[in-house]
């Protein structure tokens, strides 16, 4: 371990991501089929004898397989949860044994729209087949099998993680024991569609996207990209925590009567969708946007959440956010309110938070207690 | 409430419980009384609360705990889903107490409300001496106690039968935990009901 790099007692420490190729054909939900793919993932914490305190980070829209620890070329880039996840954290790994993945269609190192198609020798970009919740959640239970985890002691996620979480206890009930969906819904409401069409449009309208073949022009959407993550940035927070986090303030005291940066606000929101744009694809923020608009358990069941609950087994603990206006606390009701018509252990709490839908990131006190107190009920 | 009080309470509750019924647990705090019932009778079902410290304890506690304010009514709930729905110590808390009522019944086939009961004794005499009572069963002052209703056992029989509510059981305790028979709204500080619907 290096000596110059000070890792908290509370951090998983220096991880090194791992690759899992499978080699037979995964048939997605739109029908294409994927010949074979790679799904990148981390592990903390020790696989038990039992094989019994597995538990699995399901990423949210722009997370991938880096939830905890720090790389060691790259001490500074935490994991996108790491303050969940670590010794005496409230995911604790000295109990179990945590697995994060990049999933399909991610542009993180699993087999996505950047990866070679091996039917041209050419990156797939916007040939890479649309994937859905359930594919991913299909893709993880092969790499569940890979690892010898039969039953996950619990499934995680916020948002479209959150997703994910519930996709497994419908379609693979015997294998969790546990969903905690966090700052999640049942299924996007127009607006929130609404909002991811626009991203789309901004990206895909971008002179530079090239309809997806971006990569052989060398070059990317950027400006398309920059005004998805604006978008996106300023629906994931409250109009409270804008207010109280850059309110009117001007960057250089008086008004230049331009259209340069001026407000505070302005140079967050350009800052960050510039540094997204640097490092997200394109096409992969299409493919996810997507899988959140398609998610939908009800629809296959006639159009009652409740009966699609029907086949879980799992106990369940939902969380969201008093200002989250994305995902907000009556959407995360509807999952409570199925649940409890099939006579499921549910626990819901509904955290005061000015933060919005970003809050499920965060480790505000209250929503950490809770997560806390559930984990530390689970056998192992 | 001494914790003496509360188990007697709990034991009461408990035997209105059949075993293995559904319950929901509405208040229900530290979740100390569904854990009761769930250890005791086999009962599963839920409790609810608005305050998330609490939320947080009934879950260390092992019980299922929902976030809900009961202000806004029990609309989730599905009618007669329940085989109990219980309101322990905490319907003088709550504004809407008629709405409440109505909805537990709804909710559940059948209902217990306990309740600390303002016309006892001790509470007259401190009204009488021009001060607004304290006491085991009301240990607030006027200006921080959560309790936004204040009636007495004949104010809620009174309630119940202009709702059509059945009074199936009552107990009515005194300060010392002990069942009261003559003068109840008189000499009991604390009472429980089972109920039931009009024509349940």
């Amino acid at each position: 371990m290096a000596n110059d790099i000070a890792i908290p007692e509370d951090s998983v420490g220096i991880v090194s991501p791992l690759c899992a190729r499978f080699d037979t054909p995964l048939t997605l939900k739109s029908g294409a089929v994927l010949p074979g793919f790679e799904l990148m993932y981390e592990t903390y914490g020790a696989l038990n004898a039992t094989r019994s305190n597995a538990v699995l980070v399901c990423p949210a829209l722009s997370g991938h397989h880096h939830a905890a620890g720090i790389h060691a070329d790259a001490p500074k880039n935490t994991g996108w949860w790491d303050n969940l996840i670590g010794p005496g954290k409230p995911l604790d790994t000295r109990r179990f044994f945590v697995i994060a993945v990049n999933n399909l269609g991610g542009c993180h190192g699993s087999t996505g729209p950047m990866s070679i198609n091996p039917d041209t020798g050419k990156p797939w970009g916007a040939d890479f087949p649309v994937v859905t919740v359930e594919d991913w959640v299909a893709a993880q239970a092969l790499l569940a099998d890979r690892l010898g985890i039969d039953c996950w002691a619990a499934i995680i996620g916020g948002s479209l993680g959150g997703m994910q979480a519930m996709s497994w206890s419908i379609h693979h009930p015997s294998r969790v024991r546990n969903a905690l969906v966090i700052a999640s819904a049942p299924k996007l409401t127009a607006q929130n569609i609404a909002f991811n069409e626009v991203a789309r449009q901004a990206i895909i309208t971008d002179p530079d996207f090239h309809g997806g073949h971006f990569y052989e022009h060398n070059t990317l959407p950027r400006r398309g990209l920059r005004l998805a993550r604006m978008l996106g940035h300023i629906t994931y927070q409250s109009d409270d925590l804008m207010a109280e986090k850059f309110g009117r303030r001007l960057r250089e005291g008086g008004r230049k009567f331009s259209f340069e940066v001026e407000f505070e606000v302005e140079s967050y929101l350009r800052y960050q969708g510039d540094k997204f744009a640097g490092s997200f694809d394109a096409n992969t923020y299409l493919l996810a946007t997507r899988a959140l608009d398609y998610f939908d358990p009800a629809h296959d069941a006639g159009g009652d959440l409740a009966a699609a609950f029907a086949p879980a087994t799992a106990d369940f603990l939902l969380v969201s956010f008093s200002t989250d206006w994305r995902f907000a606390p009556s959407r995360s009701r509807e999952i409570v309110d199925a649940l409890m018509r099939n006579g499921r252990k549910v626990s819901y709490a509904e955290i005061e938070s000015s933060a919005g839908h970003d809050s499920f990131l965060l480790d505000e006190p209250h929503y950490h207690s809770v997560l806390r107190a559930y984990f530390d009920n689970i056998t192992v | 409430m001494t914790a003496l009080d509360g188990r007697i309470d709990y034991d009461v509750i408990a035997g209105w419980v059949s075993p293995g019924a559904r319950v929901l647990d509405l208040g229900c705090g530290d979740g100390a009384l569904l854990r009761h019932l769930q250890e005791s009778r086999g009962a599963t079902g839920y409790g609810v609360e608005i305050d998330i410290e609490r939320v947080i304890a009934g879950m260390k506690n092992g019980i299922n705990v929902l976030q809900i304010d009961l202000e806004k009514g029990l609309y989730d709930f599905v009618d007669q889903s329940f085989d109990l729905v219980i309101i322990s110590n905490a319907l003088q808390t709550l504004h809407r107490t008629e709405k409440l009522l109505t909805e537990m019944l709804r909710v559940g086939r059948e209902a217990v409300v306990s309740f600390p009961n303002f016309a006892y004794w001790k509470h007259r005499v401190a009204i009488m001496d021009g001060r607004m009572p304290v006491s085991d069963r009301l240990p607030y002052q006027w200006y921080d106690t959560p309790n936004v209703r204040f009636f007495t056992i004949a104010d809620f029989e009174a309630l119940c039968d202009k709702l059509g509510i059945a009074i199936r059981e009552r107990l009515v305790l005194d300060d010392a935990g002990q069942p009261v028979r003559d003068e109840p709204n008189f000499l009991g500080s604390f009472a429980l009901y089972r109920l039931g619907g009009a024509r349940g």
